[in-house]
């Protein structure tokens, strides 16, 4: 399998990355400029985390229209063409209405860089497959635009459609107000596509690759996506 | 040259915290009265004249495609 991280102005998590996939996961991956058109030949891309276009007017508005985004449109139309977007490659992924709606500034109005409890929702997509349901993850956040928003509508459709896959909670699993850092509607950490070949999720699962840095559990979902490419 | 003045603003019902922080210090510094506070961005442009209709239509769609977000804000603008 070969997988592909995408690099806009202000990306800043593209070679963490990189490093997970290649270094400690073994995959062969390979960088793609926001000029890229031509993404045929990866099973995976990853937009990473990061200040693209330096946040300007609102986080992802501007990368959303970089030439790499069309293809991206056409990529997540084909059937084991996955897409995993990270803290502002998710903010990147609602702008584009890939996934839907939209983040707001932290209810606390700061940054917020710490390790925060996930519980994982749906252990039967393609990104969590090595999980199983309930279990909790301990992955670090890092951003100052992390407040899920959307409507009723939408927040129905995602619940039936068991499109949450990550909220957050404590090291326990249980959910409620208290576990929630930034505000998110439904303590929504992580949203998957309906096909469940887009995943969207704040936390850093790059950051949490190796014990040295606190957790492994980043690991898990990498893996997951992977042997889901490998096996199909 | 037309001069578009543009709002944009989160639409009623979606959370604002940092209305909600100013209005908090407005009242710590005694300002009671208030009732809400909303926080939106203003944006100017200047743009080679049109037919006001043409204008008004160009002005919508790049508020839909960029200057907005239609999930969370609404705008509204004026032109000279």
């Amino acid at each position: 399998m070969k997988a592909g991280v995408i690099v806009f102005p202000g990306s800043n998590r593209d070679a963490d990355c990189m490093w997970a996939l290649q270094d400690i996961l073994g995959v062969n991956t390979e960088y793609i400029w926001h000029e890229n058109k031509n993404i045929k030949k990866y099973d995976l891309i990853v937009i990473p985390g990061g200040f693209s276009y330096g946040d300007y007017l609102r986080c992802g508005a501007i990368a959303r229209f970089a030439k790499v985004m069309e293809s991206i449109q056409e990529f997540s139309s084909k059937k084991n063409k996955f897409i995993l977007g990270i803290c502002n490659g998710f903010q990147i992924l609602l702008e584009a209405g890939l996934l839907p709606g939209a983040m707001l500034m932290n209810k606390t109005l700061k940054f917020i860089c710490r390790y925060v409890n996930i519980v994982t929702e749906n252990n039967n997509t393609p990104f969590t497959g090595k999980m199983k349901k309930g279990q909790v993850l301990r992955i670090p956040i890092a951003h100052n635009e992390g407040n899920y928003y959307c409507d009723e509508t939408i927040l129905n459709n995602l619940i039936k459609n068991d499109c949450v896959v990550f909220r957050y909670s404590d090291e326990n699993g249980n959910v409620n107000d208290n576990t929630n850092p930034n505000g998110a509607l439904y303590n929504i950490a992580g949203i998957i596509n309906k096909d469940g070949n887009i995943l969207g999720m704040m936390p850093h699962p790059e950051r949490a690759m190796i014990k040295e840095l606190g957790s492994t559990d980043g690991r898990l979902i990498f893996e997951s996506v992977i042997k889901y490419i490998k096996n199909n | 040259m037309a001069h578009v003045k543009i709002i944009v603003t989160l639409k009623d019902g979606v959370l604002d915290p940092q209305g909600k922080t100013v209005k908090f210090a407005l009242e710590k510094m005694g300002y009671k009265k208030i009732e809400d506070i909303r926080i939106g961005k203003y944006i100017e442009i200047e743009i080679k004249n049109d037919k006001k209709e043409k204008l008004e239509k160009e002005i919508d769609e790049i508020c839909d495609k960029l200057l907005a977000n239609p999930n969370i804000e609404k705008y509204k603008f004026s032109i000279e």
